[in-house]
């Protein structure tokens, strides 16, 4: 392209013909075209969830169905234990054992009840029997009565709002599980391939 | 004002008041203005950084009685 090509093209103002002024006005123009192109720019997101708790459920499907609510194109890819979060039937579970971390308090009761954190050693919690159905039910309580979303309801507002859902195929195969197991608004089931893909293009990626 | 739509995200955590209020601002018209009510101390920031992110006008953000009162328009 000639310059008197590139001065027809230089927008309201006429193309500057010294050397010095061309290149203020080549970066005037390129910082306002970048601007232009990172304000019409649809952020993008992409997570890993490998996890198959209650507990670790919950970053997955809170950080998605919010960027999706920001206009974000967010998807999900789910691998080895993540796979739970994907089932009809979700029964998630969350285990005080080999979970030092884990706060145990009384869901219900007065306040000053609630504050009280009951550590279990993991040498009872691990041998009594139920304990972690105990525990589970305990959370889902909590869970309920501090007005956070149960994992069954951030997945449909999830898919709701257009979170790209994706499983493992490997996954699948290595567990010996049968797809009907999972519920249809899995978008695809792929490998570390299509991941990559997608997660090259994205702006935010994380490993849950 | 003009016809005020209500969303009333109170006893919610994060993120349903977010999530919710994206969820009526889709049914409502550019321009309108959308009040959230919410008890999330945490929704004070999320709801700036939401209208930052989408582009709508966070009118007014301000607590009484311990509700948190978000005038939300629609870009």
């Amino acid at each position: 392209m000639n310059v008197a090509k590139l001065q027809q093209r230089s927008g309201p103002e006429p193309m500057p013909a010294d050397m010095a002024a061309l290149e203020a006005w080549f970066e005037r123009r390129l910082e306002e075209r970048l601007a232009e192109r990172e304000a019409a720019k649809v952020p993008s997101m992409s997570l890993i969830a490998t996890k198959g708790t209650m507990d670790m459920a919950y970053p997955p499907f809170i950080l998605a169905s919010t960027a999706a609510a920001l206009g974000w194109d967010a998807s999900i890819f789910f691998t080895f234990y993540g796979l739970e979060l994907l089932k009809k039937d979700l029964s998630l579970k969350v285990s005080p054992l080999g979970n030092p971390a884990m706060p145990m308090k009384m869901p219900f009761g007065p306040d000053w009840l609630k504050r009280i954190n009951m550590p279990i050693p993991n040498l009872l919690a691990g041998n009594l029997p139920g304990f972690e159905e105990f525990a589970t039910a305990m959370m889902a309580q909590t869970v309920k009565s501090k007005g956070v979303a149960s994992i069954g309801e951030l997945r449909t507002l999830s898919i709701e709002a257009g979170v790209r859902l994706v499983g493992c195929q490997m996954t699948v195969d290595l567990f010996s599980y049968d797809e009907g197991e999972f519920i249809s608004e899995v978008d695809e089931w792929v490998g570390a391939a299509s991941y990559l893909s997608s997660a090259q293009k994205s702006d935010v990626c994380l490993f849950i | 004002m003009e016809n005020i739509q209500t969303l009333d995200a109170r006893g919610l955590n994060c993120p349903l008041p977010i999530l919710r209020a994206k969820k009526s601002l889709n049914g409502m018209q550019s321009g309108e203005t959308l009040k959230v009510v919410s008890t999330d101390p945490g929704s004070i920031k999320d709801m700036v950084a939401f209208c930052n992110q989408t582009g709508n006008t966070l009118l007014s953000s301000q607590q009484s009685d311990g509700d948190f009162e978000f005038l939300i328009r629609k870009a």
